[in-house]
Parts: C-alpha cells; structure tokens; sequence
C-alpha cells in the first residue's frame, strides 16, 4: 500500500509541473502511460520489421536453397537454425506481446475507463526499461561468437542447454536471458493492468460498463501472470544448466529434459490465448462502431472468455503427445483440447451475431476486424486435427502445425494490430490515415497471407516436416510439386512484406500531413473519444462521468446512432 | 484426402488417415457455415442511406438461442471427434500388438543407427546388424522398436506409416508399426537437434521376406558387419556449415 501512496503522489506531482519538458524526460523517461505506449509499440513495429526480414531469408533459402539470398548472402544450417528460432521468439515475445499487450494496454486501458493514467507510472516506465534491455540484448546475441540460439523458440533441452550440442555458447544463454528478461517487463505491466482497471475507473462505470477490449487484456494479464510463473523457474534452471554446468536437464546425471517441456507449454498454451485475447477485444471495438450495433451478448462474451482461459491452463500437454509422455495421458489433455473449441466457438458466433441488422461501413480498420474473424476461424479449425491425439501423431513437428499456428498467430499480432492502428491512430496521433492506400495495403497483406500459408497446409500434410535448411535431402520431399508449392509460398512472403511499404509510407505521411482529426471520429461510444486528439498529459480536461454500458448504438428512438458513456442522457 | 499426397504402406495409417477425413466433414461443415454467414452478414448489412441499424442485445432468451443451439450441436461433433481419436490413439501408441521382431532405433547428432536383430532374431547378440541411415524391414511383419537418443531429443518420424515418436535421451520409448507394401521412403528427424538436423535423414526399406533373407546373408553374422561411423555424418554436417559459410 506504502508503494500505492507514493506513486499517487508522483503521479500528481507530474502532471501539476506544466512546464515544457526536454527532449529526454518527455521521449525516454516518460511516465504518462501513452508515451509508454508509444515505446512498446514502436520498438514492436522495428522488432516485426528484423522478424519479418528474418522470415524473407529463410523463405528465399527454402525456395532457392543453397543461392544467395539478396540482402543476406549464403544461408549457412546454423544460420538457419537461428533465424526460424529468433524469427518466432521475436514475432511472440517481442511483436505480438508488447504491440497487443503493452502499447494498446497502456494507451487505452486508462482512456477508456476515464483516469488520468496507470496507478503505478514508475513501474510502468520500468517495465519498458527492462523490456527495451531484453531487446538489445536479443540483437547483441546475433552477433556474438557462434551466432544467435539456434534450438527452436521452443529450447528443448538436452540441445539448448549445452553448447557442445547446440555450437552456440554465447548465444543460447544471451536468448534465455533475453526472454526471462521480457517475462519480468510483461509482468510489472500486468500488475498495472489489473491494478488500474479495478481501482481507477472513472465514477459510474461498473463492471460490466467496461468496454471488452480492457476486459481482455485485465484477463489476459492474469492469464499470463498465472501461467509465467513455473516458466521463469524453468528458464533459470535452463540457464543454469548453460553456464554454472547444473544437470537440472542433463538426464545423464539424472536430470529429465522433459521437465522443461512441461513447464514451458504450461506457460507456452496460456500464452497463446494472453495474445489472441486483446486482438479479439480490438475485433469488438472495432465492429460495433462501424456495424452501429451494440455487442451481441456482452456477458456472454465475458463468461466465454473466463472459461477460455481457465480450460487453457489444462492443455498444455497436447504438445507433447508424442514427447514420450505416458500414452494414456494423451486422451486427458485431447478432451481438454479438443472442449476448449466450444467457449471459443461461441464467442466467435457472437462476434458474427453483432453484425446481424448493422449498418456495415467498410473502413480500413473495419476489413481488417472481420478479415480477422475470417482468417482466425481457419487457424481455429486446424486446431482440432492437432488437438486429437490421433491425427496429431502424424501431423505433430510438420508444416500442417506450421501453417495452423500462422493463421492464428498472424490475425492476432498482424490483422490485430493494423485494425488497432488504423482505429486508433486518430487518437494517438490526432490525424487520419490515408484511407485508399489502406484499402491498397489492406487486400495486398490479406491476399499475399493466405498465399503463404494455403500451400503450406499441403507441404504439412505431404509429410513436410519443420526446420529443415534445404528439403533436397528428402527424397520423397524433394520432389518439382512440392518445390513449386515452397516457391509459391516464398514469392507470396515477399509480395506481402512489399505492400508493408504502403503501409509505412502512409503511416509516416499521416503522423505530420493527415487530415486534423476531431475529438470523436468515428462517432463511437467509449471514453477516450471524450478526449481530445491526441490527448494531452492527464488526458481529460475533465473527468469523465459514466452513465451506461459501451455498446449503446443505434438504440430505438434517438436521433443519433451512437450513445457515448458519458452522455447523462 | 491425405493419401492423396503420400502412400500410406502402415496398418494403422489408414485409421489416422480416415480420423483425418471424420475432422474435416465436421470442421468442414462448421467452417464452411460460419464464413458464409459472415460473408452473408457483411454484405446484406452493408450501409444504406435512410436505414438504421437494428438494436439487438443478445440477452434475450430468443436471441440467445441463436448461439445456443449451434453451441449445442458442437459438444455433440467433439464427442464424435473425442471418441474417435482416443480410439486411433489407442491403437496406435497405447496398444502394444505382440511382436514378430524387435529393432532398435538410435538417434544422435546427426544420424539414425538401426540395429537389426539379424538371423537369430534377438537384439543384443553378436549377429546383430547395424546401420546407419537404412533400415530394412519386412512387409506384412509386426516390428517393435526400441526407441533411444544418445544426446538431444530427436524424433523418429516415418511418413508413409503416419508413424511419429520423440527419442529422449536417458529413455527407451517403445512402439510398434507394421508395414503394408513394398518399397523405399523417408525417415526423418522431426524435432531439431542442431545444425545437421537438416541432414538427418534416413531411409526405410520395406522388403518382402526373400529379398530381406538376400540381404541379411549379405550383411548379417560375421565380423564383416557394416558400420558405417556416424561420425562420419557429423563430419560431413560441419563440412557443408564451413562451405556454405
């Protein structure tokens, strides 16, 4: 509580100094949770750029293997190796995390439940401290001798405990570091998270006036605070293992790599849901401002959520039906699997359901939420084949399980994203977005994405297995089918990292040339369209007083179609 | 659907294979109606001048059975999918068949070594025949294989059989397979162990009993039994990593 005190009157003190900060105290060492926000999201925009690049390399070696790729040079195994395991640890934990969780956590949890920002700055300026330290020890890692941890994103030990096996002493301790570190940042702004939802709302908003989106990323906070845990313990046994030579993994002095696996899909399965959570609470902003209808079923909404994320804890082991666990416990955690489809399942109908008698209006931001519906559904329906032990046991480690967890992964941190962006940059930055060269970007990521990942849901099934540097060593994976599918997919991967570029360039153009955007847009509802674009430090000129639910669109016998919170009649 | 793409030459492949084709009837269905209703939604609701949108809370009893009954329809389709993959699973890895003959299966860093029981029919015996990167097998014969793993967890992984399991170092994990047709295939390692996990690749011989008795005089029980030094694979994995760098 003495901590609470404090930083409450820190808080205060800030914001009663009007005088003009320098360039270091108002970019660097902020407090306000938007400059925060800003941080978290920019740092994530450069970090997808260096995945992104990542992924063009090993596409290109995997199309052409064994030609130089432009840009990289000769694509060596060990090189491989580290660019598909840094390529996903960066897309999870350095894009997806701090873009879903952190930038549109900070910038909107305090919005929109109308306060002046989180209850504990300092700690929120820490945890992107830390997270910044995490980043730059990541990249350092590259470059060390022996090159960046090459043992998958997963770290299964024997191999990424000791470095006779994994040829990276340097790199695969510098990567656990690195991730445990981000586990600490990610944690310090959940405990903000939380803590600001449930004790800094503005008066009159009761608990179900808060809009989905912070209801999402409060339960994916606790999701993650929950499920981190038993993973931080691994991790440091891990780096024990590394560099103090403790056989915590090393079964020939009774150690069991096992361990590690159980402890990081406890975390690994939650984590999945910690991202798909916020992108699905954007997904709701998003369609019910421009269908003008209220959320179907918020409660239900609410409750199938709580109930996705308590069953997560319980499936973890679904990644290790064939890791040599006892083969009759492969049937627990299939059902488990296999029930979690029904809450997911139902939330997704009520999404369609909202759409039901809207007034649709197809903004770039609002293609991007329901291409997000469309293409998320797909990742979920893979799931079940990977969920039954059954076809698992063919389908486990290949380019089917791949291509499931892309169409899942990249609507989350991908779709998720640009629909927040294109929503929300009016109020971060105060201009609009260029709209036809969103719609241009728009069908260019949408078309190029199913490209990449269609082809390789055949790859899978063909018994393409992952991780491979060059396929020419298979036979029956060699064949001139399969060959034209990967060069398929690699052109689609580079036609979509190419229409990033409208996107950057309307980005960057918009944030100093845009048209002036007004308080409220969009016409919606929530809090933080009360406040000016963008809002200044505190955020509003005067607290914002709630009177009802934040879905109140097109309600019978008003003139206008939208019924903001603070409205008292 | 899968056998459309690659053989299937296992008993049991065909049990995974038809679980492939029960799950996508169902999520097929479900999939294909969910995006049509979207796509339905999107555009038969697009805006018009003059028409407001409908205010629907989806709280009431009527409105809620929208979702309500389809929820319903779905824990009925995951029983069927339930009961239909602990029954392959079942089949597949819980249920032991007796054996006709046992091998047993090593991975290390960078290579598969198959030992054969040879003529005796027995492992660890002087007539064993050991190889690298090849195992010989013959159709219509029920094999167990004791699965090992000398340093990282490798995967034996067996496309044509639909045939996956983790070697774990420390462990020895048994399984079984049963091979329905003549012919050569892949082996693979699944789970990466290193900078030759993409050079760890091993073939399968599916042979009928003839032809695997020519091959057993040619190998089995004498001093002359072929050994190929995994090292050797090792070698050449770092050779390609320096030429390629």
């Amino acid at each position: 509580m003495a901590e609470a005190v404090t930083t409450a009157e820190t808080t205060e003190g800030a914001h009663s100094h009007h005088g003009e900060p320098d360039f270091w105290s108002k970019y660097i060492f902020s407090t306000d949770h938007k400059m925060i926000a800003m941080q978290y999201m920019f740092t994530g925009m450069i970090m997808a750029l260096i995945g992104g690049y990542m992924a063009y390399v090993f596409r290109m070696q995997l199309a052409f293997p064994g030609e130089s790729v432009p840009g990289y040079g000769t694509v060596t195994p060990l090189a491989y190796n580290s660019l598909i395991t840094n390529h996903g640890a960066i897309m999870i934990f350095w894009v997806a995390m701090p873009i879903l969780i952190a930038a549109l956590g900070n910038f909107l949890i305090p919005l929109m439940i109308g306060c002046d920002d989180m209850v504990f700055p300092r700690v929120n300026r820490l945890s992107y401290q830390i997270f910044l330290l995490s980043a730059i020890i990541l990249i350092a890692s590259f470059f060390v001798p022996g090159g960046g941890f090459g043992g998958a994103w997963t770290a299964y030990p024997p191999l990424s405990a000791q470095s006779q096996y994994n040829l990276t002493p340097f790199g695969a301790p510098m990567w656990l570091l690195a991730v445990a570190l981000e586990f600490v940042a990610f944690l310090l702004g959940g405990i903000n998270f939380i803590t600001t939802t449930m004790n800094a709302r503005a008066k009159g908003m009761k608990m179900y006036d808060i809009p989905i989106v912070v209801w999402m990323i409060v339960i994916a906070s606790i999701l993650f605070m929950a499920s981190v845990g038993p993973l931080i313990a691994g991790a440091v046994m891990l780096l024990f293992d590394q560099v103090l030579g403790t056989t915590f993994y090393n079964p020939d002095a009774g150690g069991d790599p096992v361990l590690w696996q159980h402890l990081f899909w406890f975390f690994g399965h939650p984590e999945v849901y910690v991202v798909l959570l916020p992108a699905m609470g954007v997904v709701a902003e998003v369609i019910t401002v421009f269908a003008r209808k209220k959320l179907f079923a918020y409660k239900t909404i609410l409750y199938t959520t709580f109930a996705t994320g308590i069953l997560s804890f319980f499936v973890w082991a679904h990644h290790q039906f064939i890791a040599g666990i006892d083969p009759r416990m492969a049937h627990i955690f299939t059902v488990t699997t296999v029930l979690i489809s029904i809450p997911i399942a139902e939330m997704l109908f009520c999404y369609i359901a909202t759409l039901y008698g809207g007034s649709i209006r197809l903004t770039t931001a609002m293609l991007f939420a329901l291409s997000f519906l469309a293409e998320f559904l797909i990742g979920g329906v893979t799931g079940i084949y990977l969920g039954a032990s059954g076809t698992d046991i063919y389908f486990h480690d290949t380019y089917f399980v791949l291509a499931h967890f892309h169409y899942t992964f990249f609507p989350i941190a991908i779709i998720g994203f640009f629909t927040a962006i294109y929503y929300w940059f009016p109020k971060m930055f105060g201009r609009m977005m260029n709209e036809t060269w969103g719609k241009i970007h728009f069908w260019g990521t949408i078309i190029c994405f199913n490209g990449i990942f269609l082809p390789l849901f055949v790859l899978g099934m063909g018994g393409q297995h992952r991780r491979i540097y060059n396929f020419n060593n298979f036979p029956d994976l060699a064949t001139p089918e399969m060959q034209d599918l990967r060069i398929f997919a690699t052109w689609s991967a580079v036609a979509m990292l190419v229409f990033q570029i409208p996107f950057l360039i309307n980005f960057t153009v918009s944030l100093f040339k845009g048209k002036k955007a007004g308080k409220n847009p969009w016409n919606a509802n929530t809090l933080e369209w009360v406040a000016p674009s963008p809002p200044p430090h505190g955020n509003f000129a005067e607290m914002p007083v709630v009177y009802r639910a934040p879905y109140e669109y097109s309600v019978p016998g008003r003139e206008k179609d939208y019924w903001p919170q603070n409205m008292p009649d | 659907m899968i056998e459309s793409l690659i053989e299937n030459v296992s008993t049991y492949g065909g049990n995974i294979d038809g679980l492939f084709t029960l799950i996508t009837v169902i999520v097929g269905f479900w999939f294909i109606l969910a995006e049509a209703v979207l796509f339905y939604f999107i555009i038969r609701y697009r805006r018009k001048k003059g028409v407001k949108a409908q205010y629907v809370t989806g709280e009431k009893k009527k409105e809620h059975n929208w979702i309500a009954y389809p929820h319903y329809l779905i824990i009925l389709f995951d029983i069927v999918i339930i009961v239909g993959a602990v029954m392959v699973w079942y089949k597949v890895k819980q249920d032991l068949p007796p054996a006709d003959e046992t091998i047993r299966v090593t991975g290390r860093q960078w290579a598969w070594v198959f030992t054969h029981p040879g003529p005796d029919g027995v492992l660890d015996t002087a007539d064993d025949i050991e190889m690298v990167d090849k195992l010989h097998v013959k159709v219509d014969t029920l094999y167990h294989f004791q699965l090992e793993s000398k340093d990282v967890v490798h995967s034996f992984s067996v496309p044509v059989f639909r045939l996956k399991q983790d070697a774990i170092p420390g462990r020895v994990i048994t399984g079984w397979f049963e091979a329905t047709k003549t012919g050569e295939y892949d082996i693979q390692c699944a789970e990466i162990c290193g900078i030759g996990h993409g050079i760890m690749a091993a073939r399968i011989s599916i042979e009928t009993a003839e032809t695997h008795q020519v091959w057993m005089d040619a190998h089995g029980g004498s001093a002359e039994t072929r050994r190929i030094a995994a090292s050797e694979k090792i070698d050449q994995g770092k050779a390609e990593d320096n030429n390629n760098g």
